[in-house]
């Protein structure tokens, strides 16, 4: 007789196991185990060129490993698995020459929903006035505004953000904040990379610290400050 | 991975093949008479069809390599498809410039549109792009993916190609490379097709162990 | 997960908004086939049964020539901002992206080859003995068979470095066979075909289309990885 199922809270929504991913001769993240449970909001600190931007988009399915496994919501990662989570990285996928609208407007047509207005995630960013411009006179904040919206229009039940307040103006860095808040009254389990570590490590739960490539270290988030910047200069 | 015991063992098959080379030729150049229609001319054969024998075992190692690196991805299929490209790049210019010199006398054109020799020529060209291609590209795993995916297609155009152009030129009703061969003849152009087989296996094997080295310091590993 | 028809009309819907958007791009390339027709024409000489009789091979080279611009630009902006990366998750099989794309830079190919017509008829004095729609017919199918190979090789060189240099060298050779079919069934539509030869030069092409958009459409989901 099977024993029944783990109740689906349980499982982990991101199981890594010994990862891995080479560029070239060059291992740019190795041997990295992980698990973040459903709802928890992790925080992924380390240096330029640590690997954090790797993990994400190895976690997202952008990139594929070279080595070792994911596991994503209780499965192997596939089609699934990417529709239910979002990347918010350095590159915002975006067309130039189409306006803010219709960049978002794929997104919609791909992913429709019943109950919720494009127009209105297009306000919450700060964008419904530029709705038809094209998305070429942007500025790297609006862009970065624009990439969240198709983010938010997704719900993913899992969140990925590869340094969220890089080119936000304050207004836009409150906007963060408060999502932030927002995706942790919904459950939603975030992964975010950043640099600003005392101010993340606030809204975060458990915190990661990346070197080389490697997991060096793992706990509250309240603590990671102390291990990413020694001389506590943030 | 050179041999702990002494000299590679695709030594021994090139000097097979060299031999054979040696004592085909000889058969073919002075020993067999003439051809009645083409008289001492045909003797390139000898040569020229060999030749295309091993080219197109190459490219179909090639494409067989290939495959096996989108599928199995480790590294002796990329490498070997890589030696197996250049040497049948090898090949097929030798074999192109044996036709030229077979058409130039019987048909007093350097180049005659037949169809297996122009299929010949394109598919150099497509492996001659598969092989530019690999030098545009730095990082090896990519590099080893899209170049089989390129040598993949390239080799499924040749059946096609070959059709295209037969029909091409029937239109035109162009006269038609001999295809019935003297038993006598069949002798040597067995030999010889066996001596190009060696020699295209100890041209690989050599070129592979190259390729190998190369990787290997590439990757800074072994793998 | 996205069921294919609808991944494929949503990449083509998008693929078709955009090359409307950048349509004076596309002017470019048609001002470019029409420059390449007056090109061929100085090149061959001003002897107009010459022009007539090869006319329909000037035109498919013309076509052969525009595709690696149109090409080049209809994965431009996918390889911008890494839109690339967006469509790799689009969370459907990589083969309706192939399709989709395929399919926009198909009609694209067909639309240029047929704005091409009207110069072609006017610098090389043609007719059309078995009629426009036969020869928009056979435009069609041999943009397609430009369109699948040109579709896996164009993400392939937006992808490299020079890749613009690489595009032309790994398509052309690949496209003889269709440019062969393409050339002689054009011909026939132009002069007439008595022997009834159409048929089978159609048949290559359309045989030549089957095997590349499959062989293409498999091989396409490993193009897009990282």
């Amino acid at each position: 007789m099977a024993a029944d199922p783990p109740p689906a809270d349980s499982v982990p929504v991101v199981a890594l196991a010994r990862l891995g991913r080479r560029q070239g001769s060059r291992w740019t993240l190795r041997g990295v185990d992980l698990e973040v449970p459903k709802g928890q909001q992790l925080m992924v600190v380390g240096s330029n060129g640590s690997g954090k931007t790797t993990l994400l988009r190895l976690i997202s399915q952008a990139w594929l490993p070279s080595s070792g496994k994911i596991r994503l919501f209780g499965a192997a990662p596939g089609p699934e698995a990417a529709a239910r989570s979002a990347l918010l990285s350095h590159a915002d996928y975006l067309y130039d020459d189409l306006s803010a609208w219709e960049n978002l407007n794929i997104l919609v047509r791909l992913y429709p929903q019943k109950d919720t207005d494009p127009l209105a995630i297009l306000a919450e960013v700060g964008l419904d006035k530029r709705r038809d411009d094209l998305v070429r006179t942007f500025s790297a904040g609006m862009r970065k505004r624009l990439a969240l919206a198709r983010l938010l229009w997704k719900r993913p039940e899992l969140v990925l953000l590869d340094e969220p307040y890089g080119q936000l103006d304050p207004a836009g860095g409150q906007m963060m904040d408060a999502l932030f808040r927002r995706f942790r009254a919904a459950g939603t389990t975030l992964i975010v990379a950043t640099h600003q570590v005392r101010r993340v490590g606030a809204l975060c739960d458990r915190a990661i610290y990346l070197a080389d490539g490697k997991l060096c270290w793992e706990g509250p988030a309240a603590k990671a400050a102390s291990v990413a910047d020694p001389g506590g200069e943030e | 991975m050179a041999s702990a015991r002494g000299m590679d063992w695709e030594h021994a098959v090139g000097a097979l093949g060299l031999g054979l080379l040696i004592y085909g030729s000889y058969q073919g150049l002075f020993v067999l008479p003439p051809d009645r229609f083409m008289g001492d001319v045909m003797r390139i054969l000898y040569v020229h069809v060999p030749a295309a024998w091993s080219t197109l075992i190459c490219f179909t190692v090639a494409f067989v390599c290939a495959i096996g690196w989108l599928w199995r991805g480790t590294w002796r299929w990329d490498v070997a498809g890589e030696a197996a490209t250049h040497v049948g790049l090898v090949f097929g210019v030798l074999l192109t410039c044996l036709g030229s010199i077979w058409a130039r006398p019987t048909w007093g054109v350097w180049w005659d549109w037949d169809p297996r020799l122009t299929t010949v020529a394109i598919m150099l060209v497509s492996f001659g792009a598969v092989t530019a291609l690999r030098s545009f590209v730095d990082d090896p795993e990519r590099r080893a993916t899209w170049s089989a995916i390129a040598a993949i297609v390239s080799y499924v155009d040749v059946p096609v190609v070959y059709f295209s152009v037969k029909w091409w030129r029937s239109l035109h009703q162009m006269q038609s490379s001999p295809s019935t061969v003297d038993p006598e003849m069949v002798m040597v152009l067995r030999i010889n097709a066996f001596a190009f087989l060696f020699l295209a296996i100890w041209f690989i094997a050599r070129h592979y162990r190259l390729i190998r080295i190369r990787r290997d310091a590439e990757l800074g590993e072994l793998s | 997960m996205l069921p294919v028809p609808r991944a494929i009309f949503e990449v083509l819907r998008k693929d078709l908004l955009l090359a409307w958007r950048t349509r004076a791009r596309v002017a470019a390339v048609l001002a470019f086939g029409v420059t390449s027709l007056l090109l061929f024409s100085f090149a061959a000489g001003p002897d107009t049964v010459k022009l007539r009789a090869n006319a329909s091979g000037y035109l498919w080279l013309a076509i052969l020539l525009c595709s690696t611009l149109a090409l080049t630009e209809s994965f431009r902006y996918e390889v911008q901002n890494r839109a690339l990366e967006g469509l790799r998750l689009i969370p459907t099989e990589p083969f309706a992206i192939f399709i989709g794309k395929s399919l926009a830079n198909l009609l694209l190919l067909l639309l240029l080859g047929v704005a091409l017509v009207p110069a072609m008829v006017v610098l090389y004095d043609v007719s059309f003995k078995l009629g426009l729609p036969m020869m928009i017919g056979v435009i069609f199918l041999g943009a397609a068979g430009i369109s699948a190979p040109g579709t896996l090789y164009g993400l392939l060189a937006a992808r490299v470095r020079s890749g613009e240099v690489l595009l032309p060298l790994l398509l052309f050779p690949l496209e003889v066979p269709a440019l062969l079919s393409s050339t002689r069934a054009t011909e026939l539509v132009l002069t007439g075909d008595p022997m009834g030869q159409l048929q089978s030069w159609l048949g290559l092409l359309f045989a030549f289309n089957v095997i590349f958009w499959s062989v293409c459409g498999l091989l396409f989901g490993r193009l897009m990885e990282e």
